[in-house]
């Protein structure tokens, strides 16, 4: 028994030894897996710590190609039946300063990809990262938040409001219809 | 604000009051007898010769009033119509608050409450949280509650609101629909559950929102999503035990509809074999809406239920050529097999989302000299329909406010005529379509009297700019494929309350509404309509003149269902849940952004206002004279 157990011990260290830690030292950056968690909340216990971002949410924010192809899908994907054109319907208005589960690039693809618990779906399995990413910014436009530079402009279609690079502040609205 | 069209029709002889009082259990009798010389005074003093145009609800659909509500639409006719009177014209400017009771859910409130003995139920939006209040106490306090918890992903796929349209009670039971998709029987007096059947999947995109109607020891319930390419369909389910019995679809062949011999429709255009397949372009049928998400009627003596089917879908009529059976019409079914009668199309190849799932009034009444026996229906494409019930033959079909979107009815192939310049597509922009997607009246129940034969409709006034598009189903996402703004009607009231002269199909007065009305009404014997306004004003009219008799403001915009009953000590009550939301009120309780026109598929445009007018809210308020 114990000429058995003795045999174990080295094997087991070397077992142990295989088991190393696997790591990328030279990560390529450009090419971040949109994977990590992202808090829904800013509260964390210990003091706030700067939530983690992703280096392609950098890459595809405020870029014109990628917000006009992110509005294409909005309607490809129905975005649009659930959000309307930003207004909101089914699905929360996505125009307005008010989120839910935050404002960041992050925060918005983990939204599209994972989906949220009061009726978003999650779109993980049916939208390539590349263009969840893409969903992201547009949204993002949609709130008034990307530059007017490279926000859309006009639609072709009919006007259902002000086009993403000049819409009007929510506190200026008319009272009427 | 109000024309005088048309002299109103003179009230029946004093009867119903006092038989409906005589009918009452004499352990109250004390109060009654007050009651009764309080109300015979008043009555005697009322009374008027009595009409010679007949028209009333069938006697077998439509009971001696007990004083209790124990479905929506208050008997099987779906008159909503009271017999109580002890609030009359001459009192009604002195009601007051009862109680009030929060039911914890800001979200709109469509519900009928139900009252059962001495017990008032109701039922919340979503969580579908149902109370039962003790009305024999002080304060009503509440006796129990039941929690469903339904899913909360169910509220992403809820087209309009996550709203529900009430209850339903028989032996003893409550029953009510989850908006996830369950039915669920509970014991009306103990709210504990009996049963609980799973028949909608959120994951298609079906949600429920209607009120079960219960016949012959039945529960029907149909399901929505119509806006999801959900495929429609009704099904009986056992009251016993829950069990599904029959489902009939509102899409598909002929032995999913449950089309077999006994079918026999009136018209052409109805006849032929799969038209539920072959009228749609191939497999478009799967996922082509018909949903019944309306209201049910049953003729006892015809052992028949009536149920509408809404709209076709993709709301892009270019994406489904075809009359798209059996969508946007009326199924006559057998009440225990659910086998299909007579069917009637009202708006065949709909063009925009005229769901045609609204109330249907029955009644017998003399039609050009004859007896009919007939059901009315306030239909969303604008035009107030008569129908043989037993044919399903339209006697006549008139316009009860603004419409463009359409020229008429043909009465011999029974066919909507489509107005050319207003057909929508793919691509192109059209204008000042009226009346909108939410139709001239959408499922806010109309009531009738037939003290008066007036039918008191509450209802919309708004036209629309559309815009087809493209659109990829996606199953449990939507499949509208429109781009929708919705702007004030002709004269710019975006509501109307209207009491229309059945017989002379013909309006006998209008109130013009800021806001559409979007709450359902109820008409009594002391000759009072009540309804509510968006602003909170739940009001009391009267039923010959229009004439505004009392009015007060509560908490939030009101969209629910008003009732009335005799409370545990013999005195009349008027009850109405208040809380903004539905389709129309979408704005507030979903807070969406007026900044987009196409904001809840095109309301929030005519609704820009609605924020600076009511907040979100969910109260009962029940209300009594002095
Ligand atoms: C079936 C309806 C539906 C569809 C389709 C849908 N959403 Fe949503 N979405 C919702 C609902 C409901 C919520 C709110 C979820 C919650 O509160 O938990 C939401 C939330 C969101 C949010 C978070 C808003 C906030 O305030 O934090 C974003 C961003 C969003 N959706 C983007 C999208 C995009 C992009 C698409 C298309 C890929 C999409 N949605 C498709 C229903 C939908």
């Amino acid at each position: 028994m114990r000429r058995a157990l003795a045999m174990l011990l080295p094997l087991t260290l070397a077992l142990v030894a295989c088991q190393r830690e696997e790591r990328d030292t030279r990560p390529q950056s450009a090419l971040g897996s949109g994977e990590q968690p992202t808090p829904v909340t800013t509260l964390e216990p210990g003091g706030q710590r700067p939530s983690p971002t992703d280096n392609k949410a950098a890459s595809f924010e405020a870029n014109a190609f990628h917000m006009s192809e992110g509005k294409r899908l909005f309607g490809w994907f129905n975005c649009s039946g659930c959000h309307a054109n930003g207004g909101g319907g089914m699905g929360p208005a996505l125009m307005d300063e008010k989120w839910i589960y935050g404002s960041s690039m992050e925060s918005i693809h983990a939204t599209i990809r994972d989906g949220r618990p009061n009726g978003m779906p999650s779109f993980g399995q049916k939208i390539p990262d590349d263009q969840i990413w893409e969903l992201a910014a547009f949204v993002r436009a949609l709130g008034g938040n990307a530059p007017s530079s490279a926000a859309p402009q006009r639609n072709d279609d009919m006007m259902v409001h002000p086009s993403e690079n000049r819409l009007p502040d929510a506190a200026t609205l008319g009272k009427s219809p | 604000m109000k024309g005088m069209l048309h002299p109103a029709p003179a009230r029946v002889d004093a009867g119903h009051g006092a038989r409906a009082l005589a009918t009452e259990n004499s352990f109250r009798t004390g109060i009654l007898s007050v009651m009764l010389l309080a109300c015979g005074l008043f009555l005697s003093g009322a009374s008027e010769p009595a009409s010679a145009a007949a028209i009333a609800p069938p006697a077998a659909a439509a009971p001696p009033d007990d004083g209790q509500w124990t479905m929506p639409a208050k008997n099987y006719a779906s008159t909503r119509f009271s017999e109580l009177s002890e609030i009359n014209e001459g009192n009604v400017k002195n009601l007051q608050v009862a109680f009030t009771f929060s039911t914890g859910v800001n979200k709109g409130q469509e519900a009928a409450p139900l009252v059962v003995g001495n017990n008032m139920y109701i039922v919340t939006p979503f969580p579908n949280i149902v109370y039962a209040l003790d009305l024999s106490r002080p304060g009503a306090p509440m006796k129990w509650k039941y929690e469903p918890n339904p899913e909360p992903a169910a509220q992403g796929v809820a087209c309009c609101d996550v709203v529900n349209r009430g209850a339903a009670f028989a032996n003893g039971r409550i029953f009510f629909n989850t908006l996830d998709g369950h039915t669920i029987a509970l014991d009306a007096n103990t709210g504990k559950p009996i049963w609980n059947t799973h028949i909608g999947n959120i994951n298609i995109g079906e949600t429920i929102t209607m009120a079960p109607l219960v016949v012959k020891g039945k529960v029907l319930v149909g399901n929505s999503g119509g806006e999801m390419g959900v495929r429609g369909w009704v099904k009986a389910l056992d009251a016993g035990d829950g069990h599904v019995v029959w489902t009939a679809y509102g899409t598909g062949p002929d032995k999913d509809v449950l089309i077999g011999p006994d079918f026999k429709p009136h018209y052409d255009m109805d006849r032929g074999t799969d038209l539920g397949v072959t009228t749609w372009p191939p497999e478009a049928w799967k996922i082509g809406g018909g949903n019944m998400w309306g209201w049910i009627s049953y003729d006892p003596e015809l052992n028949l239920i009536f149920h509408g089917t809404g709209n076709p879908g993709p709301w892009n009529p270019d994406l489904r050529p075809g009359d798209n059976k059996w969508t946007s019409g009326i199924f006559a079914r057998d009440a225990d097999t659910g086998a299909a009668k007579w069917f009637y199309q009202w708006s065949p190849h709909d063009l925009h989302d005229y769901d045609g799932i609204n109330e249907q009034i029955l009644l017998d009444m003399t039609w050009q000299g004859k007896p009919r026996r007939v059901l009315v229906r306030p239909e969303r494409n604008g035009y107030l329909y008569i129908l043989d019930r037993t044919t399903g033959e339209v006697l006549s079909a008139t316009a009860y406010g603004p419409v463009n979107s359409s020229k008429g009815v043909d009465l011999k192939t029974g066919r909507l005529i489509a107005n050319p310049d207003k057909r929508t597509g793919t691509g192109k922009v059209v204008r000042d379509i009226c009346p909108t997607a939410s139709g001239l009246k959408d499922w806010q129940p109309s009531a009738f009297s037939p003290r008066t034969g007036l039918l008191y409709i509450p209802h919309n006034n708004l036209c629309m700019d559309e815009e087809g598009v493209e659109v990829n189903y996606i199953a449990g996402t939507p499949y509208v494929g429109m781009n929708v703004r919705m702007i004030p009607g002709p004269g710019g009231n975006r509501g109307a309350f209207t009491a229309w002269d059945v017989s002379a199909a013909k309006p006998a007065w209008v109130l013009k509404e800021n806001f559409p009305v979007w709450s359902g009404t109820v008409v009594t014997a002391g000759d009072v309509v009540f309804y509510g306004t968006m602003e909170g004003w739940f009001k009391a009219v009267s039923a010959r003149t229009g004439d505004l008799l009392w009015q007060f403001k509560t908490s939030s915009g009101i969209i629910g269902q008003p009732i009335t009953y005799r409370g545990p000590d013999g005195h009349q009550y008027v009850a109405i849940l208040s809380g903004v939301g539905g389709w129309a009120g979408a704005i507030v309780s979903g807070d969406l952004d007026p900044r987009d026109a196409t904001a809840a598929l095109g309301f929030v445009n005519a609704m820009k206002d609605l924020k600076n007018a009511t907040t979100a809210g969910g109260t009962l308020y029940v209300f009594r004279l002095p």
